[in-house]
């Protein structure tokens, strides 16, 4: 017997899910088990699983082949930096969500609890599995358990049609995705046969097949993570979720793409061209402006956080981008700082709206609504969830000194020192990008004040918000670990960054961590201090002490008296609840810029209605423009193939028979 | 780390308290001469701190806690900013912590704070108020980063103290970039720190107010912080202007004689800014609120033609 690795561990861990699923199903009636001890349990092989990926980031690759699947084609698992990493992005993101879980599911919603619990320890599970899988064939079993399960707990609440119309969407979506990215193995693999990753790495594709190989990677994994045009899935699927999976598939099912993507670019290709980084490049800063311009617009609440995935998944891409156009030219460094900042904002995306989604969940919970125009004042109601749900917010909207603050600043500062590049027009380009970037994060800012202020400050809209009630002590527990992530990946990036360090230099050769760490763990500065520091601790400490100061000098030296009174009603009375800004309207100002963005439908009532209704459509374009003229041109073909359809065995067995025929020719032939 | 640079940190961040309520009087002093009017004296907004501070607070029933912390989170955080921007000396212990990215980082934590804590009580005006703050803002933050991304290539650094020693300290170069980033700073300043043409700070007239919108329900000492640090934000920002584009005589040691010289030149930019500043407000009007974004996106189109500028003029020698 072998000495166990830490891939076994690993392994283990990952089984351990399944394990539980399956004792779940079993007693699918008892509730109890199921919400007080099986999801807990999760929750703790979550744990695990990230601690154990964290001392498989710094160890040296380990190999294993489990016999399982068709005779001659085992699995082919493979824990190196990069697999690492992701298993404890998702480790650490799980153990959240799954202790939020067994608070979560209640008896008599949806799905049975049993089922509940196997679905959503499957698709942990094959999402570990996605990220050691070390051939195609294990790869596209694990990728397509991942998309099977998560589409079966999309629909766990199937009475409604459009939530079954959602999960439809999402599974055509997945398996489009997971063709492209059939093929492109396929490419790699090349005229060998041989699907291992190992042999990919090894055998070199001539010619014009790495660009296809990368396209087709590049349309599969995009599919998954919702780039552009490909994104119309994720408002849809969201939505429709029960929330923890919400959080678990925004949180880091997108992330197994950007894994997927990394995979076949860094290490399975072995050269890259710079012009991929450009359409990387481009093609996520369309997706994040898209995206942050509908979140805007929402009046959903999980909506809002989907189109803000969409736009996080975009600035994931740009930093992705920027990467392969460095990792082309040979700039091994300022690759390694780009790099960085794309994985340090998967990681952080993965808190933070898994965060905000939870929240969702336990407001979904208490008020039974998810439309912002009918929600309000949940500050009174519910404490806890509305300053932990604070911290995503600000965290989302990309603020010192919470994490997603430190990757945008990376990004940017990778934008800035691109002046070494061979090609003058990315001379120029680059730094102009960089402006895009600010205007998305700066309208990310303007999403999360709306979602933030419409839920939870202000007046209640509608009257049974008064019976709402505060998120249970599981729900607080999951909140509270994941809020915990915002503030200390935040607050500590360089830990981050040297926990990153053996991903980049495996991927592009270089990595950060002696320049960056080089000045104490309080100051981050990746080139050097002259260039540019940010020291989050510093920010937070003086803020932390100024602000009781300036709390003590003003009631020393004044007082602290104060009058509860009615607000100021600008001499007009009758003020209600309902007078408060809407969704609608606070989206009203970016409605009008950005005009050309929506199809817009809008019902304006007459001066003579009696009952007036005023209501404003605002529609995804790509709908009109791109999948209903798709649509149109299959059904057609469908209509013109149909005739082959004539429902009389002769002619099929006519059919048969000619088939036969012209095969024997042939292969005489 | 020295003594010195701990002394210069807390005297800047002083002077920056004490001078940004005079600044405020000055600007209105300065308009009501060009307006023709008797002018306030230079402390009346000492006055009306001191005013704000005595009366009771009178709190909405429904305004909630975050309503009562927000005073002192934003009033924190525009302190930190002012100690931030090196005014009197480049050698400040805190010009590590943060970068003219994190700076703006800073600023817009302080929007997204007010903001919120317009929404809070629930009347129309405050999430008006809000709505229209959060509108301005993204239109002026990527404006802002443009003007900062413009420095930063030519120092090629984002740290503040770096761009003032060498747009200060270097041999006397003329950039072009920074005529065009220079006027796009400007406007920005102009719509961050709700000035006419955006914005009116005298202004109570409901239709058209912003910054007076969200904070309408604040009262007592919390309308004071605010208003404070109101005015610690117009200090910041004309500090960064004189950082970015009038750096001369901001010394890059710490020692008296300098902190001397160098506030006394301070003091003197500061006059003729606050003088600037009251003249753009005499001589133009107000928008309406959609003309805002055709103004700051001038703004941003200025900035990035200023980085076109250093990126094609001035790299290349």
């Amino acid at each position: 017997m072998r000495q166990a690795l830490l891939i076994d561990w690993v392994l283990i861990t990952a089984l351990g899910w399944l394990l539980i699923g399956v004792i779940g199903v079993s007693f699918p009636r008892n509730f109890r088990l199921i919400s007080r001890v099986l999801f807990p349990l999760g929750a703790l092989c979550a744990l695990l699983l990230a601690l154990l990926a964290l001392f498989g980031v710094g160890a040296s690759p380990q190999v294993r082949i489990l016999p399982l699947g068709l005779p001659d084609l085992p699995f082919h698992l493979r824990l190196d930096a990069l697999s690492a990493f992701f298993l404890f992005l998702l480790g650490a993101t799980a153990a959240g969500i799954s202790i939020y879980a067994a608070g979560y599911f209640r008896k008599g919603e949806g799905t049975a609890p049993g089922l509940q619990c196997l679905l959503y320890h499957i698709f942990l599970t094959s999402m570990a599995f996605v990220m050691l899988a070390d051939d195609g064939y294990s790869f596209m079993v694990a990728w397509e358990s991942m998309a099977l399960s998560s589409f079966l707990l999309v629909t766990s609440e199937h009475r409604h049609a459009e939530i079954r119309r959602a999960g439809y969407l999402y599974l055509l979506v997945a398996h489009i995705g997971a063709v492209g990215i059939l093929l492109s193995f396929g490419v790699m693999a090349g005229s060998a046969g041989d699907y291992t990753f190992d042999a990919m790495r090894n055998f070199s594709v001539a010619g014009f097949w790495p660009t296809i190989a990368f396209l087709l990677a590049l349309f599969g994994f995009g599919a998954k993570a919702g780039l552009l045009p490909l994104h119309i899935w994720l408002p849809e699927a969201h939505p429709a979720a029960p929330s923890p999976v919400s959080a678990m598939m925004s949180g880091v099912m997108l992330k197994t793409a950007i894994y997927g993507l990394l995979r076949v670019s860094f290490d399975l290709l072995h050269a890259q061209l710079w012009w991929w980084g450009i359409l990387l490049l481009l093609l996520g800063l369309v997706t994040a402006l898209f995206g942050v311009i509908f979140s805007t617009v929402q009046s959903d609440m999980k909506r809002l956080l989907a189109y803000s995935s969409i736009e996080n998944i975009g600035l994931i891409f740009v930093g992705f981008g920027l990467t392969l156009i460095f990792k082309s030219f040979l700039l091994p460094s300022l690759a390694a700082l780009a790099l960085t900042a794309t994985l340090y904002h998967c990681l952080n995306h993965a808190f933070f709206k898994s965060l905000l989604f939870l929240c969702t969940g336990s407001v979904l919970h208490a008020t039974r609504e998810r439309n912002l125009g009918k929600l309000g004042g949940l500050i009174h109601r519910m404490p806890w969830v509305t300053w932990l749900a604070l911290i995503g917010v600000l965290a989302s909207a990309g603020l010192p000194p919470f994490n997603g603050f430190v990757s945008e600043w990376l990004l940017l500062q990778s934008f800035l020192f691109t002046s070494g590049l061979p090609q003058g027009y990315l001379n120029m380009l680059l730094p102009v990008v960089a402006g895009a970037v600010a205007l998305i994060a700066a309208l990310a800012g303007f999403a999360m004040v709306k979602f933030f202020g419409i839920v939870f400050l202000g007046q209640p809209r509608e009257e049974k918000l008064a019976q709402a009630r505060d998120a249970g002590r599981l729900e607080r527990l999951g909140l509270l670990w994941l809020a915990v992530g915002c503030v200390l990946l935040g607050l500590l990036p360089n830990v981050v960054i040297a926990l990153l360090d053996p991903v980049t230099r495996l991927l592009v050769g270089s990595g950060l961590r002696y320049t960056a760490t080089s000045h104490g763990w309080w100051l981050l500065a990746p080139i050097s201090e002259d260039r540019a520091s940010y020291s989050p601790a510093i920010f937070l400490v003086s803020i932390a002490l100024f602000m009781p100061l300036v709390y003590w000098v003003v009631r020393r030296f004044y007082h602290g008296r104060l009058q509860r009174v009615p607000a100021w009603d600008c001499g007009f009375p009758l003020q209600t609840s309902r007078m408060q800004d809407t969704a609608e309207g606070f989206g009203q100002p970016i409605r009008r810029i950005f005009s050309p963005f929506f199809k817009r439908t809008r019902e304006h009532p007459s001066p003579f209605d009696t009952h007036p209704r005023y209501r404003s459509l605002v529609e995804d374009p790509f709908w009109y423009w791109l999948y209903l003229p798709i649509a149109r041109i299959v059904e057609q073909g469908t209509r013109l193939i149909a005739f082959l359809q004539q429902g009389r065995i002769a002619i099929y067995l006519l059919y048969s028979f000619v088939t036969l025929l012209t095969l024997l020719v042939l292969t005489r032939g | 780390m020295n003594v010195y640079a701990l002394l210069a940190q807390l005297l800047e961040l002083v002077i920056a308290l004490i001078l940004a309520p005079i600044l405020n009087g000055w600007v209105n002093q300065c308009r009501a001469w060009l307006q023709n009017r008797s002018a306030p004296p230079l402390l009346q907004t000492y006055y009306t701190l001191s005013k704000l501070l005595h009366k009771d607070v009178l709190l909405a029933h429904n305004a909630s806690s975050l309503f009562r912390t927000a005073p002192y989170i934003i009033f924190s955080c525009m302190a930190l900013a002012a100690a931030i921007v090196p005014t009197l000396s480049t050698d400040l212990i805190f010009s590590p912590a943060a970068d003219a990215i994190a700076l703006v980082g800073l600023f817009a934590l302080t929007r997204v704070f007010i903001a919120l804590a317009g929404m809070d009580v629930g009347t129309s005006f405050g999430s008006l108020g809000s709505r229209r703050e959060m509108l301005i803002g993204f239109l002026a933050e990527p404006a802002l980063l443009m003007v900062f991304f413009t420095a930063s290539l030519i120092s090629q650094s984002t740290s503040l103290s770096t761009i003032v020693e060498t747009l200060a300290h270097s041999e006397f170069v003329i950039y072009p970039s920074l005529a065009f980033a220079g006027v796009a700073f400007t406007m920005v300043s102009l719509a961050e720190n709700a000035r006419v043409p955006i914005d009116n700070p005298t202004t109570h007239l409901e239709l058209t107010m912003i910054h007076e919108a969200m904070v309408l329900e604040y009262s007592g000492r919390h309308l004071a912080l605010i208003e404070w640090a109101a005015n610690l934000k117009l200090f910041a920002y004309s500090c960064l202007g004189i950082a970015l584009f009038f750096p001369f005589g901001i010394p890059e040691t710490a020692d008296p004689t300098a902190l001397a010289l160098a506030g006394v030149i301070l003091i003197l930019k500061l006059l003729a800014g606050g003088f600037m500043l009251a003249l753009i407000e005499t001589v133009s009007a107000k928008m309406r609120i959609f003309r805002a974004p055709e103004f700051l996106g001038t703004a941003f189109l200025l900035a990035v033609l200023a980085m076109l500028v250093h990126l094609l003029l001035e790299t290349g020698q």
